[in-house]
């Protein structure tokens, strides 16, 4: 089993997709992970997005080795990683508080890992790696002489300078403000195309995950809510969870009560709406319908045409420059969202109490299974 | 690029970041209250220094036994050290054992401490410390009753044909273990700071760096701690060697003597033996002083000087 290759007594050279199979860890009595399965195609930048607390950390500790499942397998390709040890799994981590050795200097941080392998041009090696996240220059100090993203930086290249089948990135920005943020983001993903590695990135951020990632997988409670290419994840939501996590979502209540062509007729609070059949997970009975802020059109007159109308009164009013925000009450008294783009040369004239109609594409809408506590978090949050 | 380059623009403390400049005037509220501490020390500290340093080079009246004259006489530091020199040996070597073995026994004490203790992290703390309630000669007179001929260890190794002396007190193991068990809170809180101090993700970095638990405890973990193990090897080594409590309790007359029973010996029992005694403490605070030097240079970190 352990393949006594140039990384030393146990080292696994496993190559090829990761994949978790069943996988659930408890702490005591609580489950952080839920008989989760998931598939990361080889070289493929991997988002994993949840809300702290919901076991996407936890899922990665243990890819990692740093927990061991408490049933279930991980696999690299044919490789079963399962129980072994970090030290002996390809994969390496860029921790959330960079976790640089404060004793050593940021050419020795980097060397670390090829000098553990008794890689003889280790140091050749670091300063590559060092090049790679533009950080050469600062080779020979400690990492207490560093900012915060040039510490990122090395963290980076401390865990690349392995070329590991996985790299592990645990909420790797979060310490950053946001200028930075958005540069990070950029330059991990250019790397990340540069060396071809599987990147596994775990944020609560979903604008970070949606910009870098090919996949994102929203976990909610230790289980995986939804997974996909993040503009199917935004445009599409299987669950009220996604809906609100990723992005923002005007939602309400209602009752499947026919069809009409490809669409379900649901009845939301005394207003009819349409949604197509195919972008609807629940088909009869108690049903979420969802619209995102953005599709919808908001009016002082009452539009002619398709009937996916409704007249609501303006609550708050906020202009951001690119686009002005509405809060408005629909019948049904909750507060939904509305973005408009500021298009037209007139200005807006709606102000707070003004009795507005709402309207939208039927097409836009999504159907999702009722999940009343989020439908509260949303009223809450909105 | 560029951008980039920017990026590595803010170094942690760049001039502008440091507290403002005084303004109007120099305050002398910091000296104001220097004075005490000042005068504390120079008449408590250096004044008896002095004090000594001149009475180690005296002279005593030829026929007059106990009576001086002052006098630069170099000759009481050569006398004393050929004459002292094995109490100068055992000192050094009794105190490197008892600060090799405090340490031995205080790293995984301090270790399971700061990472595996939980919530009796606190009981661990207040069982380390708690000795310090009783008196220092009380906690020595106990272990001679422990280690005592017919105390219950002697009996064990005897039993156990370990002891091919026959008894542990009057030998130099009894002084080394009394002198390792007094000054083992010296080692562990020290080194107990630097570990507690420590990120355990940096800990986990070495295992995911390919580094097996040996490995990551001599590269990251001892390093990390290394501050803690200099400040704790210190403070159990330089008092250990001026040390005599332990070698009177539980050592020999003979041969277990170190510099202090000396020093103590030649100030109030032998007559005329004060400039011996104050040579004895100069070159004995000498030596000291040049081993820590080379110490501190050779494993020291900028945060201990």
């Amino acid at each position: 089993m352990a393949l006594f290759s140039s990384g030393g007594a146990g080292f696994r050279a496993a190559k090829g997709d990761l994949n978790l199979e069943s996988v659930t860890k408890q702490f005591a009595n609580f489950t952080a992970v839920d008989d989760l399965s998931l598939t990361v195609p080889r070289g493929s930048f991997f988002a994993l997005l949840g809300p702290s607390g919901c076991g996407k950390t936890t899922t990665l500790r243990m890819v990692a080795g740093l927990e061991q499942p408490t049933r279930g397998r991980i696999l690299i390709g044919d490789t079963d990683l399962t129980g072994s040890r970090p030290y002996e799994r390809p994969v390496n981590t860029v921790f959330q508080s960079y976790a640089l050795f404060p004793h050593l200097t940021i050419r020795d941080n980097v060397s670390f890992g090829p000098r553990r392998r008794g890689d003889s041009d280790a140091g050749k090696a670091a300063e590559d790696a060092l090049e790679l996240v533009q950080m050469s220059s600062f080779a020979t100090r400690k990492p207490a002489q560093l900012s915060g993203g040039q510490q990122q930086r090395v963290a980076l290249a401390r865990a690349l300078v392995n070329r590991p089948e996985v790299l592990l990135l645990d909420e790797p920005l979060g310490a950053l403000d946001l200028k930075l943020r958005r540069q990070m983001q950029v330059e991990l993903k250019r790397i990340q195309t540069e060396v071809g590695l599987t990147f596994i990135h775990v944020t609560h951020d979903q604008e970070e995950a949606m910009t870098m990632a090919d996949t994102v997988a929203v976990m909610n409670a230790g289980r995986i809510e939804q997974m996909g290419h993040p503009e199917e994840l935004y445009d599409l939501p299987r669950t009220s969870f996604v809906a609100n996590f990723v992005g923002q979502s005007n939602l309400g209540v209602g009752d499947v009560t026919g069809t009409d062509g490809d669409n379900l007729v649901v009845e939301v609070a005394g207003t009819t709406v349409r949604i197509p059949k195919a972008r609807s997970a629940v088909h009869s009975g108690r049903i979420t319908f969802g619209v995102r802020p953005e599709k919808v059109r908001i009016s002082s007159d009452q539009p002619t045409g398709a009937g996916n109308d409704v007249k609501a009164q303006v609550v708050d009013v906020s202009f951001t420059g690119v686009a002005t925000q509405f809060l408005v009450t629909v019948p049904s008294g909750s507060t939904w969202a509305v973005y408009e783009q500021n298009l037209d040369v007139q200005r807006n004239t709606l102000r707070p109490g003004d009795p507005v109609w709402l309207e939208w594409d039927s097409g836009h809408a999504f159907g999702v299974e009722v999940d009343e506590a989020a439908a509260a978090e949303a009223q809450v949050a909105s | 690029m560029s951008a980039l380059a920017h990026v590595g623009g803010g170094t942690p403390g760049a001039p502008d970041d440091g507290p403002p400049q005084e303004r109007g005037g120099r305050s002398w509220a910091p000296y104001l209250l220097l004075i005490p501490g000042t005068i504390w020390l120079l008449v408590f500290f250096v004044f008896p220094l002095l004090q000594l340093f001149t009475v180690s080079l005296q002279s005593g009246f030829p026929g007059f036994p106990g009576y001086y004259y002052r006098d630069v006489n170099f000759g009481n530091y050569l006398d004393a050290i050929t004459e002292f020199a094995p109490h100068f040996g055992r000192s050094l070597l009794y105190a490197g054992l008892a600060t090799f073995f405090a340490f031995v026994l205080a790293y995984p004490l301090a270790y399971a401490m700061a990472f595996k203790a939980g919530k009796w992290r606190n009981v661990m703390m207040i069982c380390v410390i708690a000795p310090f309630f009783t008196s220092f000669i009380l906690r020595t007179i106990a272990w001679r009753q422990i280690l005592a001929d017919n105390g219950p260890v002697a009996e064990t190794l005897k039993f156990l044909h370990l002891l091919p002396g026959g008894r542990i007190t009057e030998t130099w193991v009894a002084v080394v273990a009394g002198l390792t068990y007094n000054f083992l809170p010296f080692m562990v809180l020290p080194i107990y700071a630097s570990l507690e101090r420590a990120d355990p993700k940096v800990i986990e970095a070495g295992g995911d760096l390919y580094a097996n638990g040996l490995t990551t405890f001599r590269k990251v973990t001892l390093p990390m701690s290394l501050p803690g193990v200099i400040a704790g090897t210190l403070l159990t080594f330089i008092p250990a060697a001026g040390d005599y409590v332990n070698a009177e309790l539980l050592g020999s007359d003979r041969s277990t003597k170190m510099v202090g029973n000396v020093i103590e010996s030649q100030f109030f029992r032998v007559l005329g033996g004060f400039p011996t005694a104050a040579a004895l403490s100069f070159t004995l605070m000498a030596i000291i002083l040049a081993m820590v030097f080379v110490y501190i240079r050779k494993f020291g970190t900028e945060e201990l000087l």
